[in-house]
């Protein structure tokens, strides 16, 4: 036996003639020396980096409560016009964290969509379905016109030209037993101001854009 | 060649030799010489690293080399002089959505050279972004990405991308009006990719809506992410640059030996 050349392509270390075998050995002491330490070396980098992956990945997968506040009495908005009234979208953070709504009582000689508890008085969101920048109600023409890339919205927001994909999105809104208005999450609504999600601007929701740009898991949850 | 002695009074000449001084008395400069070069030896002794200094600095460079081959070191110049001014920036920059503005005034306006290092950094950016597509423009017009350095202008696109990321992460830190809506507007066009977008306009914001932390997350984005990963990549670029030598300009033709070209027969 001595004499014969060691096999080469033998499973077992004892065959390959590598000192110190054991019997029955397939991996070599070397082998599993070296897949171990870079085992151990992927553990120790995934212990860290895997957590602070996720901390920084981790907004993406929260959900907010949707949060309801207060804007006035029912009986101070107009059936005809907006009233702007600022709002607070992100609380805690200033004047970054501010917005401003445009607010009507609805009316049945514009509003076509579907009526329920949610839409009595309709809140328009100024942020332009383009890019989102601010847009401004112009009494004069009865429309919302953006200053950045010459967005034009009709009165119900739906669009009357320029860049934007989809109308201006809307709030929940919702009225209290003793007649206030509370303003509640942001929705987007697509050209039959059907109701969906809250969408980025830029983000168009008829046809396929509604799967192109689903919806996201920050959004609350309807009410 | 002897030069001219220049009219110096005879009072101020340096004193002639005596006789017998040899190479001279051992003066202060000398002292300061030999020290010098025992402690930069003393260095490369534990290191070696003088083999890497020659091997970096001391390169054949082909005939025809010329000033447009310094866009690149300008460029990075130009990281540097960002990077030398963006941590001091840091030492009184505050990232939170109430306080920023605040203190971005103060740089400007009350703190000493706060105007021109901020101003540094603000037009360095421009200069640098602007130094960088020279650069680029060079290396494709003189042809220098073709085989065997095509790496390396992958590598020089990675740097492009990192050098926009730092512009558009740097533009929200003064949060003013300009920068707020700059960025709402760059975070909504980067949310128009379909089907991924959305989601990564939701990382870059921190949540659905520019809120608490969005702005802390550009300041670390701009400040500790991305020059880490740039000068990592600057390093391999230059590795790449040192190790495959650099193009001869295109009207450079190649001479070929005398030997190959000889007529024979």
């Amino acid at each position: 036996m001595p004499d014969q050349p060691p096999e080469k392509t033998s499973p077992y270390t004892t065959d390959r003639r590598i000192p110190g075998a054991f019997e029955g050995e397939t991996v070599t002491r070397r082998r599993f020396m070296t897949a171990s330490a870079h085992g151990m070396g992927a553990i120790a980098a995934s212990a860290f980096a895997l957590p602070a992956l996720g901390f920084a990945l981790g907004p993406v997968f929260e959900r907010p409560k949707a949060s309801w506040q207060d804007i006035g009495a029912a009986d101070d908005f107009p059936i005809d016009s907006y009233v702007p009234k600022t709002i607070t979208i992100v609380s805690g953070i200033g004047e970054a964290g501010r917005s401003t709504a445009y607010v009507r009582k609805r009316n049945p000689k514009f509003d076509h969509d579907a009526e329920d508890q949610y839409n009595q008085i309709v809140a328009i969101s100024t942020r332009c379905a383009h890019l989102g920048c601010p847009v401004r109600f112009v009494e004069a023409a009865g429309s919302f016109g953006c200053p950045c890339h010459g967005g034009v919205y009709n009165f119900d927001g739906t669009v009357a030209g320029g860049p934007p994909v989809r109308p201006l999105d809307r709030f929940y809104t919702r009225i209290t037993a003793t007649g206030r208005v509370e303003l509640g999450p942001r929705y987007s609504v697509n050209s039959e101001l059907r109701r969906f999600s809250p969408r980025d601007p830029g983000e168009p929701i008829d046809g396929i854009g509604q799967y192109a740009y689903p919806a996201r898991f920050t959004s609350p949850k309807r009410p | 060649m002897k030069l001219p002695t220049p009219p110096i009074p005879p009072a101020l000449l340096p004193e002639p030799k005596r006789p017998g001084e040899g190479n001279g008395k051992v003066k202060p400069q000398d002292l300061a010489a030999e020290a010098g070069i025992s402690a930069v030896g003393w260095i490369d002794e534990r290191t070696s690293l003088s083999g890497a200094g020659r091997w970096l600095m001391f390169r054949k460079i082909p005939k025809g080399t010329n000033w447009f081959y310094t866009f690149g070191s300008a460029s990075m110049f130009a990281f540097l002089s960002q990077a030398v001014t963006g941590v001091f920036l840091a030492m009184y920059y505050d990232p939170s959505p109430t306080r920023a503005y605040e203190s971005t005034r103060y740089i400007t306006d009350v703190a000493f050279l706060g105007e021109f290092v901020r101003g540094m950094h603000k037009w360095g950016s421009t200069v640098m972004v602007v130094l960088v597509f020279v650069h680029m423009a060079r290396t494709f017009f003189f042809g220098a990405y073709k085989y065997p350095r095509e790496l390396n202008w992958v590598i020089g696109v990675v740097l492009l991308i990192l050098t926009m990321t730092m512009s558009f992460t740097g533009y929200l830190l003064p949060f003013d009006q300009r920068s707020y809506w700059a960025t709402i507007v760059g975070v909504n066009i980067n949310g128009t990719g379909p089907l991924v977008g959305p989601f990564l306009s939701d990382f870059l914001r921190g949540g659905a809506e520019f809120g608490a932390t969005t702005l802390s997350r550009f300041y670390a984005i701009h400040m500790l992410l991305v020059p880490g990963a740039l000068a990592a990549m600057i390093g391999a670029h230059l590795y790449l640059v040192a190790k495959l030598g650099t193009t001869a300009p295109p009207w450079v033709k190649a001479e070929p030996e005398a030997e190959l070209t000889k007529e024979t027969a």
